[in-house]
């Protein structure tokens, strides 16, 4: 039986670090995602948890704690927004590349500037290729439950890749939902033990970790890493199917809604999947064919899976909540047009860019959305493809 | 897999390396020739040295040996020829000479 | 409370530090323990004492899985009555609905305030029965115990029982200030009124 509750995101994510009881946290607050390390403080203070709680000066010194404390032998966690991420970025390298398996809460927040507080996603699509595993959730309960598999896939020997779990600012952050938790001891079995076969406390053998790389050996530890990258694939999904075997819940790389028979679809990451399910099911009981594709982990990228999912339609739209000022899309626009590339016989695609620094996403807009698809399918003239939605303009 | 570091070289493949370049042992740096970049040589005249030991520390890649109080002859693999036990020596025990003369 | 499968929507003015949030995140807890699933969020911004804010809940039988802020409410409620003039509180209003303002006015008085909105106006004398039962104004409780009397969205008397069970746990430590709220709620879900 699980404990039914209504809890906000971080709430859920805190609750999950306390029923792990991590070694170390690194803890800099940012909003929105400083009451996790605030909650996280609390179960400290209580003595629910025996983390060594290190209050640091930076986000800088925070994945620094992280990666010092997971590279002893240790469980590092941590939780950061916006520039509290670009202010790690450095050390966001360091920790995949010396192959620590450290999970940071991401509650994804606007990069500056112009500075502001609300959600998008430029914060972690900056850190996109930093080599860190990306999975987003839609709502408190994913964020729960993407964080209680986080370690599971990040430490498995086989990847050993470190992992962010990323949330949508003060929409689920702050929000407050219904959620189901699991009991303590279920949780804490299935996250299980953390026992690195090399680490630095370890007084059998001395280990040095992160040294310097010559041009010879470069290459071949980023190749490493890709390796990682690609065999933390099936181990996402193995750990998925044991998650839904203990909670009922089903994970994937994305969730393929209604689109069986879809002609056109909205391929998008976060809270906005939920809107654009509503709009899903407002479009399907007016008898038309449309489906959304919610993409949950986007690093690794799910490149065959995705195109396969969306081979049938004859329109897709991809929603990015981040610029790239690529002058041509944003960066999940990028992969996804990637990847039907290899298809035979592909969708038109266009980008829309929406939803930055806060802008609401809204039934309407999805349904605008999928109106501007069917133009396309009807008149077989894709237009501009690279999109901008939810702006005021002349 | 556990390999040490002298079975890794620049021919190694990447599947054979360890992760992240993770190096398993202590004191690795013995295993790098780097007396192979000296262009002068220290010369040690044992008869003048009184093994006073200013020497050894001073040297900045650990190549003089010492043996039960004594400063040995220099470990040539790993001395650089930088010269800077010439200026630390008060006896002129050490002379710099030009690589292999 | 509307028999479809559409949540009600509710949306809260205040001014920053009065408790609109606390108030909207009481009312999804009153919602969540009568079984129904819950939104609870407000409108974020720089932090600004006074300045006004906007949360919002939304309230059903099945998880609601929009995350859009509510641009059509069925109701709204006001917990500081300056905001009358300064924010178009009955902005896509459901005429269906209802507005519950936090005045010592009565609703007649208060109607030609709104705007031309139609639909049913409810006032409550929160700031009085908050100094009268808890000796200072604190809004909360008394437009929380309005919204839910006249949304229906909990059921009267298992809010009551609930709400009083929840000050027990919160109040723990300070039981004096249980019975203040408990008076506060009966007395403001019997003065309330609907114009």
């Amino acid at each position: 039986m699980s404990i039914r509750e209504r809890l906000s995101g971080n709430e859920a994510v805190a609750y999950a670090m306390r029923q792990i009881n991590p070694d170390v946290m690194g803890a800099f607050p940012i909003t929105p995602s400083t009451e996790i390390p605030q909650y996280f403080a609390q179960y400290v203070a209580d003595g629910l948890v025996d983390t060594e709680y290190v209050t640091v000066e930076s986000e800088h010194s925070s994945m620094s704690t992280c990666i010092g404390a997971q590279a002893a032998g240790g469980r590092a966690v941590t939780a950061t927004s916006s520039c509290g991420l670009a202010l790690m970025f450095e050390l966001l390298y360091v920790a995949s590349s010396c192959r620590l398996p450290i999970t940071l809460a991401c509650v994804n927040r606007a990069l500056s500037g112009p500075i502001n507080i609300n959600n998008d996603h430029s914060d972690s699509m900056g850190a996109r290729d930093a080599g860190w595993i990306q999975i987003y959730a839609e709502t408190n309960q994913e964020a729960y439950d993407n964080f209680l598999q986080a370690m599971p896939i990040g430490e498995n020997p086989a990847v050993r890749l470190p992992v962010m779990i990323c949330q949508d600012g003060f929409i689920t952050s702050h929000g407050v939902e219904n959620i189901e938790l699991l009991e303590d001891d279920k949780a804490k079995a299935f996250v299980g033990e953390y026992n690195p076969e090399h680490f630095l406390l370890k007084h059998e053998n001395p280990l040095a970790v992160g040294p310097y790389d010559v041009t010879h050996y470069y290459m071949e530890h980023k190749i490493q890493q890709a390796e990682a990258m690609k065999a933390a694939k099936p181990v996402i999904l193995q750990v998925a199917a044991e998650f839904e075997k203990l909670t009922g819940r089903k994970y994937g790389f994305f969730e393929a809604y209604r689109m069986e028979d879809a002609e056109t679809a909205l391929v998008l990451i976060g809270s906005s999947a939920g809107t654009a399910r509503a709009t899903v099911d407002k479009l399907r009981a007016e008898g038309k064919k449309v489906g959304m594709v919610k993409l949950r982990v986007f690093r690794p990228f799910p490149m065959e899976e995705l195109a396969a999912a969306l081979q049938h339609c004859k329109a897709v739209a991809v929603l990015d909540k981040a610029e790239s000022f690529s002058a041509a899309g944003g960066p999940l626009f990028a992969e996804t047009r990637s990847a039907l590339y290899d298809l035979d016989s592909r969708p038109k695609a266009i980008n829309y860019v929406y939803g930055l620094g806060g802008r609401d996403f809204t039934v309407d807009v999805a349904e605008y959305i999928f109106g501007q698809l069917d133009e396309i399918v009807t008149t077989g003239n894709t237009g501009e493809v690279y999109r901008h939605i939810g702006q005021r303009e002349v | 897999m556990i390999r040490t570091a002298a079975e890794i070289n620049e021919q190694t493949p990447w599947q054979e390396l360890t992760p992240g370049g993770e190096i398993y042992e202590g004191g690795t740096a013995r295993l790098t020739n780097t007396g192979d970049w000296r262009t002068q040589t220290p010369v040690f005249h044992a008869d003048a040295c009184k093994h006073c030991m200013l020497c050894v520390p001073f040297c900045p890649d650990s190549a003089i040996p010492v043996k039960d109080g004594e400063r040995l002859d220099f470990d040539f693999m790993h001395c650089k020829g930088c010269g800077i036990c010439v200026n630390a020596c008060p006896f002129g025990a050490i002379t710099m000479g030009k690589e292999g003369e | 409370m509307k028999n479809t499968n559409k949540p009600v929507e509710i949306r809260w003015h205040g001014r920053g530090g009065q408790g609109a949030k606390t108030a909207c995140l009481l009312l999804a807890d009153a919602a969540f323990s009568s079984g129904k699933y819950v939104q609870g969020f407000p409108e974020y911004g720089p932090e600004r004492m006074g300045a006004p804010i906007t949360a919002y809940n939304r309230i059903s039988d099945e998880r609601c899985p929009v995350h859009s802020n509510i641009y059509e409410p069925d109701y709204v409620v006001v917990v500081d009555e300056t905001l009358l003039g300064a924010v178009d509180v009955t902005k896509g209003l459901s005429q269906d609905g209802a507005i519950i303002v936090n005045t010592s006015k009565t609703p007649e008085e208060v109607r030609p305030l709104l705007g031309g909105y139609n639909g049913k106006v409810c006032t409550i004398d929160a700031r009085r029965i908050s100094e009268e039962t808890l000796g200072k104004n604190f809004p909360n409780t008394p437009m929380l115990a309005a919204a839910v009397k006249v949304s229906g969205v909990v059921e009267a008397e298992k809010f009551v029982s609930d709400m009083e069970a929840s000050f027990h746990h919160k109040f723990a430590h300070k039981p004096q200030v249980i019975t203040g709220n408990m008076a506060a709620l009966t007395k403001s879900m019997k003065e309330v009124q609907v114009g």
